[in-house]
């Protein structure tokens, strides 16, 4: 995402880009993810926390593959990907 | 696209629901529903459903903001268009929705075919495809001289820019705008679900638990769900709207359900908050206010479920400028969209299912989004129901 006059930015969706008000999401910096809904970003993505989805995904899929048991509550994707 | 592909795994899917294989109880049946379009639209398109085990049932909630616009409403934006010479400014997804016939010369209800906004059009009303309330606006500006009404639809998500664009023409004095407010909201439908007979009798409409809206939670933040958690001791599971994330969502409400549990939880923490989108929520306030009803096609008039303009800005509204005054119409009478959108029945049990009603000439509203049930069903399903026959030579 790339800043352009006042609210609006330019965002690369997939390889278009595309200008996208920025008006609901002022705290947007250069180079973030924004989830775009009707032409407003309306929230920012966290890098971090999709790579821990995606990290509790590989481990269950992992467990899977292995055979195991249910994983213990501690390391439980429930556990971590709950409300917080 | 990153964070879009890597949802997308087929391998990590399979593994996904052998796990909800190993874990559902025998002779249990799981009854969840996806309040959200988005998702009714990823289970069919990813095909979910073959990846769940037998016990495991989704059920298509109203979450489809197209779906569950009533005929009544459609009909005042193309009076709007055809009867007032408004320029009328609509998301693209509306153009299908069904509407009344057009009244005869006597003003009484007409007995022809039925109208809608691309019909309209076809017959010479001034209505344009906009990508973005902002492009309504634009329009208001280049054409001074006509009135321009945006048709305004949707959830938590479309409401923000709709209050960003009436702040906007406040600000630059636009006497020609004006927006017909049909936002509605999702913790009152979700309500009114539960506090329906269908669910409460728990005969027709078993629900075990919900997977909470992905973009609606993004603004509404995970906290308005708690309420359902605890009061109807529903499980609640906010997901992304990728297939991982709407696998996981079932896997997480297996557990709780299994557990005895009824949480809100949050799969799609890289996006939703328990708060929420607290500037966009402040700017909402500040422009709508909540209406006393607003008829839901399919869950009929239900009490504070949708938003109306404040006074402050009541100019820009357009059912005050142009005196409008709303008037319920029924479904025709074959189409089960109605039933469909409470979860009662499925897009099979229609009898117009793709035979007179298909996504090109669309009867019921479920047809007409491709987050709407039937069209979902239509485009990635529906030959899914019909058994294979081998033919002997």
């Amino acid at each position: 995402m790339q800043r352009l006059d006042g609210d609006q930015a330019l965002v690369d969706l997939g390889g278009v880009r595309k200008p996208v008000s920025l008006a609901l999401v002022p705290e947007a910096r250069e180079g973030d993810y924004v989830i775009v809904h009707v032409g407003f970003a309306i929230g920012l993505l966290d890098a971090e926390e999709a790579q821990r989805t995606l990290a509790l995904f590989a481990e269950m899929a992992a467990q899977q593959a292995a055979g195991g048991e249910a994983a213990p509550a501690a390391t439980d994707p429930v556990a971590s990907a709950a409300l917080r | 696209m990153k964070y879009i592909d890597e949802f997308r795994d087929g391998a990590l899917a399979r593994g996904i629901a052998a796990r909800i294989a190993d874990e559902v109880r025998e002779g249990r049946r799981y009854s969840f529903m996806e309040f959200c379009g988005g998702h009714t639209h990823a289970i069919a398109r990813y095909g979910i459903r073959e990846l769940l085990p037998d016990g495991v049932r989704m059920i298509h909630g109203p979450g489809c903001p197209v779906c569950v616009l009533p005929i009544g409403r459609i009909d005042q934006v193309i009076g709007l268009a055809l009867g007032r010479g408004a320029i009328v400014c609509t998301y693209g997804d509306t153009m299908r929705v069904p509407a009344s016939p057009r009244p005869g010369p006597d003003g009484q209800a007409g007995r022809g075919e039925g109208l809608s906004l691309i019909k309209a059009k076809a017959l010479g009303a001034d209505i344009r495809m906009v990508y973005s309330a902002a492009d309504a606006l634009t329009v208001a500006r280049q054409n001074p001289d006509r009135e321009v009404v945006f048709f305004a639809i949707g959830f938590e998500t479309t409401t923000p820019p709709t209050a960003l664009v009436i702040r906007q023409a406040h600000a630059e004095g636009l006497r020609n705008f004006s927006v017909l407010c049909c936002h509605v909201l999702t913790p009152s439908a979700i309500t009114h679900i539960l506090e329906s007979a269908e669910v409460r009798q728990y005969g027709t409409v078993p629900i075990d638990g919900f997977i909470g809206p992905a973009h609606v939670s993004i603004v509404i933040g995970s906290q308005p769900y708690v309420h359902f958690a605890e009061e109807y001791r529903k499980p609640v599971v906010i997901a992304g709207f990728e297939p991982l994330d709407v696998m996981q969502a079932i896997l997480m409400l297996v557990r709780q359900v299994n557990d005895g549990r009824a949480e809100v939880e949050n799969e799609f923490t890289r996006a939703v908050s328990p708060e929420g989108n607290v500037a966009a929520q402040r700017l909402v306030a500040s422009v709508f206010e909540l209406r006393e009803r607003f008829e839901w096609r399919g869950l009929g008039e239900v009490p504070y479920s949708a938003l109306k303009i404040r006074p402050e800005y009541g100019e820009f509204d357009a059912e005050r400028r142009f005196g409008l005054h709303y008037r319920g119409v029924p479904d025709h009478k074959q189409c089960e969209c109605g039933a469909i959108l409470r979860g009662v029945k499925q897009p099979t049990d229609c009898k117009l299912f793709g035979t007179v009603c298909t996504p090109d000439n669309p009867m019921g509203s479920c047809m007409v989004s491709s987050e709407g049930a039937c069209a979902a069903h239509y485009s990635y399903g529906r030959f899914k129901d019909v058994p294979v026959v081998a033919v002997q030579g």
